[in-house]
């Protein structure tokens, strides 16, 4: 998608380079995810660089919006984008998932400014989410808790839990964004357990609900910077992602949900991608 | 304890404002004063625990000291993964309180006997584990568990329990009360088995028998010293809990004496088998069906000790 405007030309900069590193990554460590990964990018590079309100240089302010990554799986490129941010040193990407390093193969908080909480086992971030945002509004507090969740973990009932659980307090100061890349651990969405229709079940749970293209810069950045879609609801933004996004022979792929790039793919993605780190 | 554990709340709650309760929509006519009284830090999450004691998880991470509230295996079971990730692993300052521990609610099955919980609370990292002997004890867990910065369980019996202690209580978390002295045996009870196990040293103190009773409320982290002390000073070790022999109360303390290095002593758990009850009854029924009243402990630790001393029941 082409950028008009300088702000997409950024946000399609970072998302590159989060990509770029998250291949390194993965590559280096032999792990999964990668398509996982980059289905979400594009949104990270844009909640990241222009949409929460957080402070590298103070982390854990009280005030800061709150990220949730409940796909914890993907979290390859929320250390990229941090590190790009400015909360650790993009040295640490080096060792991810190696031997005594701080980056764990799945989200985790311990040592890692940035990370809000850990997750990996996936349906847990949105009942976090929601008792971030319940004690928000409850104590009149300015910040806003944004939930990232894949498709594949609204199988859990303890998401569905958490969807019944925050329209009915009308934490209009929540957000869940759903990488919607169709494609689960064994098969697609479609075939393991289907959603659809998908938008309309959050609806129906009361929440106000956008459906987006989770790759278009411009339609990410003004849906996010219009929240709440509406007063005393919930936001749910259904965004239209492909798994592997961004490297042609990964994309829509479900082997690229746990295939870690050899020599040759890493030369090929590279090619694709641009430059190296 | 239940009416304990409430009072305690509500005098915490007013003193702190971080303190919330949220409940699983059960606490029919015991909730509501706080409710009431503390309308925006109470609420009901509804039948879904794993949400419930996510939620708690996230409120404790904005400053929230949380106590979730549901009965027997119900806020730990359904959502044991959320206590290990969420609650634990971020060392949540979330207290889980169960009513209805052990055989408490014994005429409504196995479903509702709470009779692992202690072994299965007890294997988390980070995890208090603490089961009050009376009300008394209750109450003054309920203030230690909110003074401790950090994940908490806390296993309560019913309603209208007596009170075994007199005088003040020197209660403080992972130090077991000495409630009776005595230099022929220890027993150790945790929960609401305090009262028989003190009904148990009268009556073996009948047959010559001076028995040491400790309330082990804290199951975890054990005092281990008191324990090993036992085994040195008394030379026989019994245990004593509403629950599984697997892994409770008698389990930590035979992983403790196991490695103590004390020599010869006497050992022996009184629990209930690793079995669901195929009976129906009441918690006192279920008990004796189990050999967990006074007279059936005393007679199988005089056995053990191989002395020859049966005790009828006194009492239907």
């Amino acid at each position: 998608m082409p950028c008009m405007s300088l702000e997409c030309e950024q946000s399609a900069a970072l998302a590159r380079k989060i990509r770029l590193h998250a291949l390194h990554m993965i590559h280096r460590a032999k792990s999964s995810h990668l398509g996982s990964a980059y289905s979400m990018a594009d949104l990270l590079a844009v909640i990241y660089s222009r949409i929460l309100r957080i402070d590298p240089q103070n982390p854990y302010a009280p005030d800061r919006d709150r990220f949730v990554l409940s796909k914890g799986h993907a979290c390859a490129v929320l250390y990229a984008v941090l590190a790009e941010q400015g909360f650790f040193p993009k040295e640490w990407l080096q060792h991810f998932y190696q031997d005594g390093a701080r980056l764990a193969g799945h989200a985790t908080h311990v040592g890692v400014p940035g990370v809000e909480v850990s997750t990996g086992s996936l349906g847990h971030g949105l009942p976090l989410a929601c008792g971030m945002a319940l004690v928000g509004k409850r104590d009149r507090q300015s910040y806003r808790v944004f939930a990232l969740l894949s498709d594949g973990e609204c199988d859990e009932g303890s998401t569905w839990e958490a969807a019944l659980f925050a329209p009915h307090h009308q934490l209009d100061n929540l957000t869940a964004i759903i990488d919607y890349n169709q494609i689960q651990s064994l098969g697609t969405v479609k075939e393991v357990l289907d959603l659809e229709p998908f938008a309309a079940k959050w609806k129906a749970f009361g929440w106000a609900v956008r459906e987006i293209d989770g790759h278009d810069y411009a339609q990410v950045e003004n849906t996010l910077t219009k929240l709440p879609f509406e007063p005393d609801k919930p936001t749910c933004v259904v965004a239209h992602t492909v798994k592997g996004k961004g490297v042609s022979f990964m994309e829509n792929k479900l082997l690229w949900h746990y295939r870690s790039p050899d020599a040759n793919e890493m030369a090929l993605a590279l090619a694709e991608l641009g430059d190296g780190e | 304890m239940r009416g304990a554990f409430f009072r305690a709340l509500l005098t915490l709650a007013e003193r702190d404002h971080r303190i919330n309760l949220i409940v699983g929509d059960l606490g029919f006519g015991v909730v509501e004063e706080f409710a009431r009284r503390f309308p925006d830090r109470f609420l009901n999450a509804g039948i879904a625990e794993q949400n419930m004691t996510g939620i708690a998880a996230g409120m404790a991470l904005s400053g929230k000291i949380v106590f979730t509230y549901s009965i027997a295996n119900f806020p730990i079971l359904r959502c044991l993964e959320q206590v290990r990730n969420d609650v634990c692993y971020h060392n949540a300052n979330v207290k889980i309180v169960a009513v209805g521990g052990g055989l408490a609610y014994g005429s409504l099955g196995a479903t509702h006997h709470a009779t692992e919980d202690l072994a299965i609370m007890r294997s988390l990292p980070r995890m208090v584990v603490v089961a009050p002997g009376d009300p008394d004890e209750a109450e003054a867990a309920t203030q230690a568990l909110a003074a401790h910065a950090g994940p908490c369980y806390l296993r309560l019996g019913r309603a209208g329990e007596a009170n075994v202690h007199s005088g003040e209580l020197d209660f403080r978390l992972g130090k077991a009360i000495t409630v009776r002295q005595g230099h022929d045996l220890t027993l150790i009870s945790t929960g609401g088995m305090l009262e028989t196990a003190v009904q148990t040293a009268e009556l073996l103190h009948q047959s010559g028998l001076e028995t040491r009773v400790l309330s082990m409320h804290t199951v975890k982290p054990l005092d281990g010293n008191t324990v090993r002390a036992a085994a040195r000073e008394t030379g026989a070790v019994f245990t004593l809990e509403e629950h599984s022999v697997d892994g409770g109360l008698g389990g930590a303390v035979a992983e403790v004496l196991a490695e103590s290095g004390e020599g010869a002593f006497t050992f022996r758990r009184f629990g209930l088998p690793s079995a669901f009850s195929s009976n129906v009854g009441t918690q006192e029924y279920l008990r004796s069906q189990h050999g967990l009243t006074a007279e059936a402990v005393a007679s199988a630790i005089t056995s053990t000790l191989g002395k020859n001393s049966t005790f009828a029941a006194t009492t239907g």
